[in-house]
């Protein structure tokens, strides 16, 4: 059932940039990522007739992207890497009790303000400390952070994702940033005044 | 009058959809009273330009590493 519009080659390569960046967060590697989304794209043109207008494209997309990249794990042998992209955590995002606010809802180590932090952008180091925070985030939390702001995803196709609903989306999101600004503030921003806190 | 933990929660939210004209009222509100507030709102954005940086940044340093 194909709505000739959705499936030109132009729509296909639209959607490129976020496949791109999806594979390069998985597989680390810029030409593997090329190749496995060109082989995506291609697979796509190829059963173009089992495309069911109904899915979304990118969505239809990610689908066959995933199962390139899983199938590039199978390839190299290398099983036992397990992607970031797999893992779950139990916990987080349900439960209201965290130290980032006072049981008033008021904040604890509220955020201070922080100077230049467009500098920061341009400094190697800044970079290993946002990569370091990015990484300490709780796995489904930073796969969920990750498909939102880096990969580039809308909400709900995150969702659609990862299966989560809507509202524990908005408390996942709210937590990660949360907890990316405090590590922020403490590694970087806040590193004159050295405090003991918890990380 | 709605807590930090909220109004920062409406805050992440504003980032990832659109308000209700009475969240962006309490959002408002609060925040011309809130410094923490203020400066939550003003990092999470720039945490999100540090995102769309980063994995650009990332192509070059694998790159480079090969």
């Amino acid at each position: 059932m194909i709505t000739g519009t959705l499936l030109t080659e132009k729509n296909l390569s639209a959607q490129r940039p976020i496949l791109f960046r999806y594979a390069l967060l998985q597989l680390r590697d810029s030409d593997l990522a090329d190749d496995v989304v060109q082989e995506t794209l291609l697979a796509a043109l190829q059963s173009a007739s089992s495309f069911e207008g109904k899915s979304e494209l990118r969505t239809w997309l990610i689908g066959i992207l995933k199962y390139k990249i899983a199938d590039h794990w199978r390839r190299s042998a290398r099983e036992s890497t397990v992607s970031k992209f797999t893992l779950t955590d139990e916990d987080e995002g349900e439960t209201e009790q965290d130290d980032f606010f006072m049981s008033s809802g008021h904040w604890n180590h509220g955020p201070k303000a922080w100077s230049d932090p467009e500098a920061a952008l341009k400094q190697q180091e800044f970079w290993t400390i946002y990569e370091t925070c990015q990484t300490n985030l709780p796995p489904k939390m930073a796969k969920v952070f990750m498909l939102r702001e880096l990969v580039g995803l809308e909400a709900v196709e995150v969702c659609r994702e990862t299966g989560l609903s809507e509202a524990n989306y908005w408390v996942i999101m709210h937590r990660a940033r949360l907890r990316l600004r405090e590590c922020l503030e403490i590694h970087w921003f806040n590193t004159t005044k050295k405090e003991k806190h918890h990380a | 009058m709605r807590s930090c933990r909220d109004i920062s929660a409406l805050i992440s939210q504003g980032l990832d959809k659109k308000l209700s004209l009475g969240e962006r009222f309490a959002v408002w509100l609060h925040v011309m009273m809130c410094i923490r507030c203020r400066n939550f709102r003003t990092q999470s954005q720039f945490i999100r330009k540090a995102a769309r940086h980063y994995t650009d940044n990332l192509q070059s340093r694998l790159d480079r590493k090969s």
